[in-house]
Order: C-alpha cells, then sequence, then structure tokens
C-alpha cells in the first residue's frame, strides 16, 4: 500500500511543531525553540492500530494532540480522509470532531469531578445535537458496552477505580461513533492486572466498531499487545517505522534496539540468559538538537557520517522503515534492495546506508 | 549464613477515617537478611508501601494503629521513639522515593542536602563532609560531580536526580535500603542504568534492599526473595525461582499471566484478573482473594494462614487453602505463561 493509499484515514506530511522560548523586558524576543516534533511524515490506515512509542520528551503526545487540532502546527499538513485540516476553522472541525475522539492518560485528572458519568458520556451527544430524549438510552448502552452498569450513571468520578474510571473514558470517547481514537498512554496508570482489562476492552471494540487506532505509550510490551504496525520516536524524530511483530524480532535501528534492551523480561531465567545492550547518557536538550542523526551521542554504532549527514527513512521490506546510516540485523542484499522513502524528512541526506 | 538483619512479626497497621477503619497492613511478617534484595510486589492498595514506611516511622500519626513487630538489632522499630528512630533512620535504615521530582528539598544545593544527613548522623567537619558527597555523587554516576554538588534539584533530569536520591540514601552506609519503587517514574534506558547501578553498589556494600515495586520486570531482573502481597496480607512469598516457576497462590497466578511481555508474541487474549481489589475498610471476610478467584470453595471463607504447601516444609509460603496437587492440576501453565482461569459474574475494574 502506497503512503497516499485510499485506505489512508488520516495522514501527516513533514509536520513540524515548535515551540517558542521567549525572553525579553518590553518585547519578547523569540531566543530559541523546542523542537517537540520535527518533520514527521506517516498515514493512519483504516482499521489498524499504530502503536507510537517513545521515551518522555520525544514529542509523542505533541503529535498526539496535534493530530486532534489541539495545538496549532508551525509546519506541514495534516490530511483526514484526504482533506487538508491543518488550517481548518473551528466551524469545519466541528463535525469532523464526531470522527475523531481521544482518551487521556490520566484517568483522574480527565474525567470532571462535579459532573455525573451520565452528563460526562453524555456531553459529546448533546454538543453535536442530540435530542434530549435520545440521550439517556445511548449513555446507559455505552456504559454497558464498555463493561459498567447503567445505574453507574448518577455516579461521580471519585466513586469508581482507576481502570472503571478508564473505561468511563473510553465510553466518552465512544459517544459520537468515531472512526479514529487517538489513545494517549491510556493503561499507564492503571494496574497490570486492570491494564489486561482494558486492553482486552479496546480490542473488542475495535473489532465491533471497525475503529483505527493511534496508541500511543513509553512502555514497548504493551504496545507490543495491541499494535499492527509500531512507530518509534526519538528527540521529534520518526527512527524506525515497522510492522508490530517485526519491530521485537528484527530492530533495525540501534536506538529501537536499545530501548528493547532495556526493559527487564519478567522470566528470571531468561533475564540472566539475555544480552543487555546498556545505552549510556540521557536524551539530549531538544532545544539543541544534535547535528546529523539524532541518536548519535549515545549510539554505539556512530561514525563520523552519523554526526554529519541527517539519515533518510529508508523503506526496507515489509515496509519496514528505519532512519539509520548503519542499520542493524539487516543483511547485505538487503541494503542494496533498499531505497529512500519519500517519508523521510527534508533536512535528511541522501546517502543510503552501504552494504559491507 | 548471612547475617539476619530485620524480622517483622504480624505487623499490622490501621488507621481510623470518615469511612471506618482501613485496616492497611495485617499481620505481615517477613525477615531480611544481609546482602539479599526482598521484592515487596503488589496492586495499589495491597499495602505494599504502608509496610515499608512503617518500618521508617512514616506512617505514624494520630489515627494510626500499630501491631506486631520489627525488630532491628535490638530495637523494636514500630514501639521505638521519636528519638532512636531518628538515629536509625538515615544511618541504619535509608529510603529511595518513587518520584525523584517531588522527594529533593528543591529550594537547597543537592550537595548541602548530603552534607545535612552525614552531619546530623557524624561529626564529620564541613569541608570532610562535602568531599564525602561529591565522592557519593560520582559512586552514583553522576558525572563532573565536583560541578555538580552546587546544583539545585531543578537542575538534573529525572534520572539525575533518582541518582542524587541514592546518593543521599547511601550516604551513611546503611544496612538497609527501603526502595519505593525507585525506577517507577523513569524512562526505560534510564531505568536499565539505575538498575544497574543498585546492582553494583549492592554488591560494594552489602546492604539488604527492601525493592517496593508493581514491576514484575524490575523484580526479575534484581531481587532474590519475593514476597506478593494482597489487601494487607502476604499471600504467597519465596525465592525469585520460586515464585516466577513454581507460583502456589491464584493471585500470584493471575499477576503472572496479566503482565504484558515484550519478549513474547501477542496472544489472542491477555488473561485478565477479573473484578477490582476489595475495600480495606470492608474487606471480603476469610481469603481476600476469594470473590475474584474462579477456584474458590467452601473453606475459603475461613482465612488461610500462610504455610509452606511443598512436601519438603520449604521457606516458601502461600495463603491457599487448595492442596499441592490442586494447584499443579487447576494451575494454567502455558509455554511461558501462566494463567489464573476465568471467573464468571465478576464484576469489571
Amino acid at each position: 500500500m502506497s503512503e497516499n493509499g485510499s485506505a489512508t484515514l488520516l495522514g501527516v506530511e513533514h509536520l513540524k511543531l515548535y515551540f517558542p522560548i521567549k525572553q525579553g523586558v518590553i518585547f519578547d524576543r523569540e531566543v530559541a525553540r523546542v523542537h517537540a516534533v520535527d518533520d514527521v511524515t506517516f498515514a493512519l490506515r483504516k482499521g489498524e492500530t499504530l502503536g507510537l512509542v517513545g521515551e518522555s520528551g520525544c514529542g509523542k503526545t505533541t503529535l498526539s494532540r496535534a493530530l486532534m487540532r489541539l495545538i496549532d502546527v508551525t509546519e506541514g499538513v495534516i490530511r483526514f480522509r484526504g482533506d487538508d485540516i491543518t488550517k481548518a476553522s473551528r466551524k469545519r472541525m466541528q463535525p469532523l470532531r464526531r470522527e475523531m475522539q481521544m482518551v487521556f492518560q490520566d484517568p483522574f485528572a480527565s474525567l470532571n469531578p462535579r459532573k455525573r458519568v451520565g452528563q460526562i458520556v453524555g456531553t459529546p451527544l448533546r454538543l453535536h445535537g442530540a435530542e434530549r430524549s435520545e440521550v439517556e438510552p445511548k449513555v446507559h448502552e455505552l456504559l454497558k458496552r464498555v463493561g459498567l452498569a447503567p445505574e453507574h450513571s448518577n455516579r461521580y468520578p471519585h466513586e469508581f477505580s482507576g481502570g472503571q474510571r478508564q473505561r468511563i473514558g473510553v465510553a466518552r470517547a465512544l459517544a459520537l461513533e468515531p472512526k479514529l481514537i487517538v489513545l494517549d498512554e491510556p493503561v499507564s496508570a492503571l494496574d497490570v492486572s486492570v491494564q489486561a482489562q482494558i486492553i482486552n476492552l479496546l480490542d473488542d471494540l475495535q473489532d465491533d466498531f471497525g475503529l483505527t487506532y493511534m496508541f500511543v505509550a513509553h512502555d514497548l510490551s504493551v504496545v507490543r499487545h495491541v499494535s499492527d504496525r509500531i512507530a518509534v520516536m526519538y528527540l521529534g524524530k520518526l527512527m524506525e517505522v515497522s510492522p508490530a511483530e517485526e519491530l521485537y524480532t528484527k530492530p533495525i535501528h540501534p536506538y529501537t534496539e536499545a530501548l528493547l534492551g532495556a526493559v527487564p523480561v519478567p522470566d528470571p531465567r531468561e533475564n540472566r540468559a539475555r544480552k543487555r545492550v546498556a545505552v549510556t547518557g540521557e536524551p539530549p536538550n531538544p532545544i539543541d538538537p544534535p547535528s546529523g542523526c539524532v541518536f548519535h551521542p549515545r549510539c554505539p554504532h556512530a561514525t563520523d557520517v552519523c554526526r554529519e549527514v541527517e539519515p533518510p527513512l529508508v523503506r526496507y521490506a515489509n515496509g519496514h522503515l528505519a532512519a539509520c546510516h548503519h542499520p542493524q540485523q539487516v543483511s547485505s542484499e538487503e541494503i542494496r534492495a533498499a531505497e529512500r522513502s519519500d517519508q523521510s524528512p527534508l533536512s535528511a541526506g541522501e546517502e543510503l546506508p552501504q552494504a559491507s | 549464613m548471612a547475617e539476619r538483619l530485620l524480622t517483622v512479626e504480624n505487623l499490622e497497621v490501621s488507621f481510623r477515617t470518615e469511612e471506618g477503619v482501613v485496616q492497611a497492613v495485617d499481620g505481615v511478617s517477613f525477615e531480611l537478611e544481609e546482602g539479599e534484595v526482598l521484592a515487596v510486589v503488589g496492586e495499589s492498595g495491597s499495602g505494599k508501601s504502608v509496610t515499608a514506611m512503617t518500618l521508617m516511622g512514616l506512617t505514624r500519626s494520630p489515627n494510626a494503629y500499630f501491631g506486631g513487630s520489627a525488630r532491628y538489632g535490638d530495637q523494636d522499630l514500630v514501639t521505638a521513639t521519636d528519638e532512636e528512630l531518628r538515629r536509625v533512620r538515615g544511618s541504619e535504615i535509608a529510603m529511595i522515593f518513587q518520584d525523584p521530582m517531588t522527594s529533593l528539598n528543591p529550594v537547597m544545593r543537592v550537595g548541602d542536602q548530603i552534607i545535612e544527613q552525614i552531619q546530623e548522623h557524624t561529626d564529620a567537619a564541613d569541608v570532610e563532609a562535602r568531599e564525602q558527597s561529591i565522592e557519593l555523587l560520582e559512586r552514583v554516576g553522576i558525572p563532573r560531580a565536583i560541578d555538580r554538588v552546587d546544583s539545585y534539584p531543578f537542575e538534573f533530569s529525572g534520572g539525575m536526580r533518582q541518582r542524587v536520591m541514592i546518593a543521599l540514601a547511601l550516604s551513611c552506609d546503611p544496612s538497609i535500603l527501603i526502595a519505593d519503587e525507585p525506577t517507577t517514574a523513569l524512562d526505560v534506558t534510564i531505568q536499565a542504568q539505575i538498575l544497574e547501578r543498585l546492582r553494583e553498589l549492592r554488591a560494594q556494600t552489602n546492604a539488604a534492599v527492601i525493592l517496593v515495586t508493581h514491576d514484575l520486570g524490575v523484580v526479575a531482573d534484581i531481587a532474590d526473595r519475593i514476597a506478593v502481597m494482597y489487601a494487607g496480607r502476604i499471600v504467597e512469598q519465596g525465592t525469585l525461582d520460586e515464585i516466577f516457576y513454581d507460583p502456589q497462590h491464584p493471585y500470584t497466578w493471575g499477576l503472572l499471566g496479566s503482565i504484558t511481555r515484550v519478549d513474547r508474541p501477542r496472544p489472542q487474549r491477555l488473561p485478565a484478573i477479573a473484578g477490582l481489589p476489595p475495600s480495606l475498610v470492608d474487606r471480603p471476610e476469610g481469603c481476600h482473594f476469594r470473590p475474584r478467584c474462579p477456584h474458590e470453595f467452601a473453606k475459603c471463607t475461613e482465612a488461610p494462614p500462610l504455610q509452606s504447601r511443598a512436601e519438603d516444609g520449604s521457606a516458601h509460603t502461600d495463603r491457599c487453602w487448595l492442596t499441592a496437587e490442586e494447584k499443579r492440576s487447576r494451575r494454567e501453565v502455558r509455554p511461558g505463561e501462566i494463567g489464573l482461569g476465568e471467573k464468571e459474574g465478576a464484576e469489571v475494574a
């Protein structure tokens, strides 16, 4: 499938999001910019779950909010079903909001504590012009669908546990029968046994309603269990985009390798047997990102070319993309067959990885 | 034989609240030996943090009630006076808190915070204490420690702050280190660095560690023994391999089964534990896990004791009425996976 294929629900092209840092006594001068999202291109296909992973500060939350038009982008284009919505007015966005919804990370902060559950879940319906008499039965149906009881609609959020609150958040997102739900760390605030319940619920809902998910998380093991494809972000850029299983069996980018190696396995024997590649250092400051490949200061394979030239996203077999001059776990043939992807950042060099 | 440092017997902690008495810790017993890492695992509200904090006297308040004992040397940490505890705290038993963002004093240079603690417990001179604090910061892996000693906490990243916390905890060479979710707030690459550092320091100092966490990956990486807590009680206790490869209590099966694993392909469905943890004000009679357990039977309304089921009477103990034989047959063991089984009609979490 090409990146502009008909099955694309949402696409972003060369998306940049910079936050200005201002200083000055009378007039604010822009002295620097935080490069939160730096030239990211990808497409979300209808019915798939795209996992977006990265460490804190890599821009994954900023990116997901920009997709929802909750933050204005600095440069680039966002298309929903092929229509450019980058600069769409509030009025034009209004009908589209029915189709794209969001579930937030913190189930304690994302529900109004002074509203009853019925009001919380019913608000999107009312805002989009549902009749008063339609709202209540619909709310009850939604609550049942997410595993709560209709009686719960008269209670307040504080009467529920974290997992139940997250179910309320999911019911609210489902109210308008959206096509796309952006899930920003939907299970990271929950206990493991409850996490599994919510993941199973999201999985069922996707099958029943044909939903498309963008699943943002920092936890690589959770993402593995929900995604069809996974994008790895680091310092505002895409490092690797891969079919979900392949990312774990054949990580091409050294950063992905490092991330995978850093997760301890809940199995003592395998943990002892595993070789660990520990990355040193911490993510650099996004105000002044490193030259060339942004990962080079922490990368064990970095050479001169990494310091000077930003690697383009290179397309390998199975639509597996990676932005690295020294790709791992790929054979010389695969490297020779690889080609530059048009999802590459505009600032990236032309150099393709060399087969040894 | 390693020396025994701490003996906790029948520890009870409860708080009187407007809703009733919250029984946070209910008869917890364990022992801690020199140089070992004991992981206390459980979900939120299981009483793991309250247990750890009680050992430091940090749960004392007018509405708290304590029972049982925690013997450290010739002292009982539960009944010790505040003055006695103060001498132990920091110098003998030190704590690393979960949130490195809020547990350092924001208006005090990190060096001064370490120096304060050193001078509280020893009579080191200013210059000497400062040298020691620089050395400590170096030991926990802070680059250019000699410059960073005069920085404020906000000038450090999360991982670096957690290193400062560890340096602070190590400043008086404690024999017990209590780490409450030490890496939960950190990114995985930083978590790996911190765990590595904890492992090295433990080898150097031979301190015992009580690691409170809900992350079984971290546990598998660093622990020697595990205590699994549920609703204020230890429901199973054993060595790392016993808990992971021969779990006896159904709650432990559920816990191990519901973890998403980075090294395993996606199963059809994640085995979840049905239902919700009980309210600590009104806990179910008998076994607290009964309402969520698919294997409950008549006897479960009677509280099961923590006892060894293994034929050899080993230290691997659990609180479940099923016989060892029944457990072996009911535990669903798939390759690399342990499941609990389904329970009908349980409430959702």
